[in-house]
Order: structure tokens, then sequence, then C-alpha cells
């Protein structure tokens, strides 16, 4: 016997007839319109062209083609950037934000009072601050010559930023960004039934077994959401910039902030837009692959 | 196989609620073990307590006589079945069966011909390749009766078996489980809330409240001698009549009546003493006319059970009710009587039962 399948969904009946529900969406069409449509068309056409922020160029900005685009991706800094990029999501997004968070939610899942509370707390802080005030926490705690890590270490004279800018951008971010994920999988465990995890627990599973088989199935949509925001965040997050520059010698320089270096430091827009558009297909490509490899399998 | 033997349990909760208060008790090998109380009385968290997601305060858990109170639940050899059946939906019946064997890392094979095996005499075995949501709710429950079997365990936990079943499956349910308890002949001990269900499928029973264990016995026992006026109130369908009466020699005044003592009271009570008298509505004799040592009334109320009628009596402002068969109801505002059986009705003194130990 096959299982009864459910109707097709009814389409609403219209009360407001097109036109009226066409007044309606109309506003917010014009804000997206302003906002997001146009700006986005106008740096695709700023991508095709030799755009700068100074000179004849600003003036007179002349059709390139791909030009650009042949630029960009031949570019030896902007393969760096993106190779650093990379390493800054997958650190600091996948291995950190996403692995702590879930682990912190696991471990809190069931604790109350003051220990759940100040872990909470103290994670929830680091997440609410404005990116500026914590950027200059972190300089300040890593700080060469007065950092507050250095005198907890005793290892006066390390300069934290200096020799270790990326790992520092990826902690820090670490850091910043686990609430979120925490947050997120908090709220998720508790749609797993506790008799599902009692059920594992009787069976004599290990943690292991429990989060595969009675944690993770539940849980998949939660995931890829988490996954999904937070590594698109991650990888066009600006903040890192507050804290190293880029720097040095552009051993930090993530794509956001080589964006921001060429089309507003250099002044070349035009190679700014198309490197835009590069970092929104890399976007793309990494929300399908999770799309892909988590999306519900449905019963055969 | 293996017998259950809990000694001392307490459970306090943090914020000083004591769950179970030194609780004892013994469940034979092989034996299918109720335990009954109204919600809050702790019979679930004593359940939890013997599979080990509830770790006691104080006390020990045996079971086939080794002390398992220190082992993690995975260790205990328990099958449980939640009262929510906790099936894992992603997973067939077959791996839902399979799953104790594949937490061990059992071998494919071996998990399907344990699948088999135990679906087989279930019923299941049509069902293997579906997944938990395409089944009924019976269905359900034994494919969870199934995992909890598949591992071969000494004692089976049913955490209220029946509840999530609608009227008509539950009938069907109880002697399906009864039977199967019967046929794998492995302890089992199951909760529930409901008097009739326990009556219905336990060997012996335990009857609980507020954390203490007031009563254990067969459920004849239980039912026809209750030890105290909780379990008096608590067990049947329809509730004993307890009603405050005084000795008089060899007789009680009850309601305005004037009645023989309970056989099982009598020489143990005082004249002038302050008792109840306890009998259930089965065992009262209801009749239209005048009779000797009966309560006497007017018909306040009749309520239709199907096969009999509850004729509630009011006799001297005391409501009595009695168990009237089919065709022999009265009508209301008729006068009767209501005469006890002897060796039936009980006498209760400061809350316990009166009678020779």
């Amino acid at each position: 016997m096959a299982p009864a399948t459910s109707p097709p969904a009814e389409t609403g009946s219209a009360v407001l007839g097109r036109r009226g529900a066409a007044a309606f969406v109309a506003p917010a069409l014009v804000l997206i319109a302003v906002f997001l449509v146009f700006p986005a068309l106008w740096t695709l056409y700023l991508g095709v062209t030799d755009y700068r922020l100074t000179g004849v160029a600003a003036a007179r900005p002349r059709f390139v083609g791909a030009e650009n685009y042949t630029g960009v991706l031949g570019d030896g800094e902007f393969h760096h950037s993106l190779w650093l990029t990379l390493q800054f999501v997958g650190g600091s997004a996948i291995a950190g934000q996403t692995v702590l968070g879930f682990a912190l939610a696991w471990v809190l899942r069931d604790r109350a009072g003051p220990v759940k509370r100040l872990v909470e707390g103290l994670v929830l802080l680091a997440w609410i601050l404005p990116g500026s005030v914590i950027a200059f926490l972190w300089i300040a705690l890593l700080d060469r010559d007065a950092g507050t890590l250095n005198a907890l270490l005793g290892t006066p004279g390390t300069a934290w930023l200096l020799d270790h800018p990326l790992a520092c951008v990826i902690v820090f971010n670490v850091w910043r960004g686990t609430a979120f994920s925490m947050m997120l999988y908090g709220a998720a465990l508790g749609n797993v039934p506790p008799s599902h995890l009692e059920t594992a627990r009787l069976a004599g599973a290990t943690t292991w077994q429990t989060l595969r088989d009675a944690v993770f199935p539940r849980i998949r949509g939660h995931v890829l959401t988490s996954l999904l925001l937070v590594s698109l965040w991650t990888f066009n997050d600006f903040t890192p910039f507050l804290i190293t520059a880029g720097g040095p010698d552009h051993r930090s320089e993530i794509l956001a902030v080589y964006v921001y270096r060429t089309a507003l430091g250099d002044g070349r827009l035009g190679f700014g837009a198309a490197i835009s558009l590069v970092m929104i297909l890399v976007n793309l490509v990494i929300a399908l692959g999770y799309l892909r490899a988590l999306r519900e399998r449905r019963p055969a | 196989m293996a017998d259950l033997a809990l000694t001392g349990i307490t459970k306090d909760y943090p914020g000083g609620v004591r769950a179970l208060a030194a609780l004892d008790l013994a469940v034979a090998d092989g034996e299918f073990f109720a335990l009954l109380g109204p919600s809050g009385c702790g019979k679930t968290t004593l359940l939890r307590t013997v599979a080990g997601l509830e770790t006691a305060s104080a006390g020990t858990v045996r079971i086939g006589g080794a002390d398992v109170t220190r082992l993690p639940p995975g260790r205990r050899d328990v099958g449980m079945v939640f009262q929510d059946y906790a099936l894992f939906p992603h997973m067939t019946v077959a791996d839902n069966i399979a799953y104790p064997l594949r937490v061990r890392r059992a071998g494919r094979e071996e998990r399907h011909r344990a699948a088999e095996d135990v679906a087989g005499s279930l019923g299941l075995e049509t069902l293997l390749a579906r997944r938990p949501g395409e089944l009924s709710g019976g269905q359900q429950q034994r494919v969870a009766l199934a995992r909890a079997m598949a591992a071969r365990p000494k004692v089976f936990l049913l955490d209220e078996p029946l509840s999530n079943l609608d009227a008509r499956l539950r009938l069907e349910a109880r002697t399906f489980l009864k039977r199967l308890q019967n046929e794998l002949a492995v302890t089992t001990v199951f909760v529930t809330h409901d008097q009739a269900e326990a009556l219905a499928m336990a060997d012996r029973m335990a009857v609980m409240e507020a954390g203490r264990i007031r009563q254990v016995g067969t459920p004849a026992e239980v039912f026809r001698r209750p030890a105290n006026l909780f379990v008096a109130s608590f067990i049947g369908s329809t509730p004993m009549n307890l009603l405050p009466g005084r000795v008089e020699g060899e007789q009680i005044t009850v309601a305005g009546a004037v009645l023989p003592l309970p056989v099982s009271a009598r020489g143990l009570v005082a004249a002038g003493e302050e008792v109840v008298f306890g009998v259930r509505p089965e065992y009262l004799e209801y009749s239209g006319k005048a009779a000797d040592g009966a309560f006497a009334g007017r018909v306040a109320v009749v309520e239709n059970l199907g096969g009999s009628s509850l004729v509630t009596l009011d006799a001297a402002g005391q409501a009595v009710h009695a168990l009237v068969g089919e065709g022999r109801e009265p009508e209301p505002g008729a006068r009767g009587w209501a005469v006890p059986r002897p060796d039936r009705a009980l006498l209760y003194r400061d809350g316990e039962l009166v009678v020779d130990r």
C-alpha cells in the first residue's frame, strides 16, 4: 500500500483583486527597487567600465567589456585574498562558531541556574556589543607592549597582530559570533523529544551515536540555516579590517577588505565592482553546496 | 530473566521536593507488575529510576541480584517503551527495531535477522520497510515494543503504554500486551494512572501516593481489601462508599442504618469507636422492599452504565451508591434499601483497614 498523498495546496481566492493587492505591495517594491535592485544593477554596470573615484575616468568612464573580470581572475592578490577568506570562513564560521556554538548548546541543554546564565550572558555580550567597540577591546587585548594577553601568558613583547594576523582575526570572529549558533542550536535542541535522547541512552549509545541517530536528523534544517547564514555573513564580514586593516602585508586581507582597498583605497571602482560580483557568485556556490548536502531527503 | 528488587529508594529534587520516599519493592521473575497512582505520585520517577534515567538520592536497585544502582542505563539490560513511543521518524521500522543492535555495532545481517524475528512475533513483518509516520498508533506501539525486545533485556519497562491509543484500540492492546508478556515471561513493570488498566493487566500491582507505596498486592486483593482509605477511593470504576460510623457492640451505626460488623473486623474494634464503613457499590444488594441491616433512603439519581445502573440513595443525608442489574432499576424518588455483603464490607480506623494480621 502506498502512503496517502496530501492533495495539492489550494490557491487562495483573491479577496482584494489584482489591482488592490498590487497597490498594497507597491510601496515595498519601490523601496526594494531603489535600495537593492538599482545599486545591484549599478554595480553590474560599473563592473564593465573603467570607472574611478577621481581623474578623467571618473568624469567619463569608458566601457571596457570583460577586462575587469579577466583582471580579477588573473590577479594574484585576488587569489591570495580568496584563499584567506576561505580559511577565515572555514576556521571561524564552520569550525569555530558552528562547532563551538553547538557544543555549548549541547552541554548547556539541560543545565539550569547560574552557570548557564553566566555563559549565555558572556557569549551574548560579545554578540550585541558594536563591532568598533569590540575591535578596540581586542586591539587592547593583543597589543604588543601593554596587551592583556601578554600579561596573562607572561609573553611580553609578542606582537600577536603582526605575527599571526589571520589567526587573531579568526579567534576574534569565533568569539564574536558563537552566540548566534549557540542560541539557534539551543532552540533546535529543545525540539528533540527527551524520549528520543533517552532511547539512545537506554541503548547505551555514545554521545556521537546519540548525535548521529537522535539529534542530527531532527535539527537538520536548523543546521542548514545556521551554516548558511554564518558562512555567508563571515564571507562578507568587514569587521576584521578594524583590527588589522588587512595587514600586515595583506596577510589578513580577506575579500571584503580587498574590495574596500581596491575600490575606495586605490579608487578603482570598476575593478572593485567586478570583485563584488565574483564574491556574490562564490556566495551562491557556497549556498548551493549546503542546500545540496543538507536538503531533507524525501522518503523513496 | 531476572527479578527486580528496590530497597530504600529515595529521590529528592533540588528545591526540597521529595518524589520518592524510601521505597521498598520486589518484583518476581517473569511477573507483570503495575505501578498505579494519580499523576505526580512518583510512579514514573520510580520507573525511570529503575531504567537509570534518574539517579536515586539513596537506596539500591537490583536486577537479577546484581546491584545496578550506579550503572548507566545502557548497561542495565532493561528495555523501555516510552509513552510517546520515541520512534525515530527518519528510520524505517526495521531500522528502528534494530536500533539497540546498531548502537552495539552489530553487523547488518544480524540486525536484519533480529528485526525480522521480533517483528514476526508482533505481527509487523509486512511493515518493515515503512516509516513510523505511515503507521497507526497501535502499530507504532508494537514497533516500540519490538525495539525494546530486540536486545533481549532482562526487564521491560513500559511508561503509560496505553495512554496514547484511542479507547477501542486500548482494549485490544491490553489483551495483546498481557498475552505477549505471558508468552515472553520477561519481568515487566508498567506505569499507569488508570486503575482499570492495572487491574486488568497486572499479576501484582503497587498503588502509590505522594512518593510512597500505599499497597502492594494482586488486583483481586487490592480491589477487595484496599489497605487504606486512599487505595479504597482510588481503585474501582465506581467509587467505594466510605461512610463515617460508630461501633456499638457487634453492630455499627452508619448513615442512619444499624448494620452488622463486617466479618473482617469482628473482635478488632471496641464499642464507641469512630470508624469509616466501606463497601463497594458492587457489593450492595439493592431492593425496593424494606430489609434488615440495610441503608434506607430515597433514590436520588440513577446512572445507566450499560449492563447495570448506578443508583444513588440518599440515606440520612449521606449518598450511598449501589449497582443494580439490568431491568431492576428503580425510579428516582422511590424508596429503596441496600444491604451490604458482610463478607465484603470493610472498616477503616484512622485511615487504615481494620483487619486481623
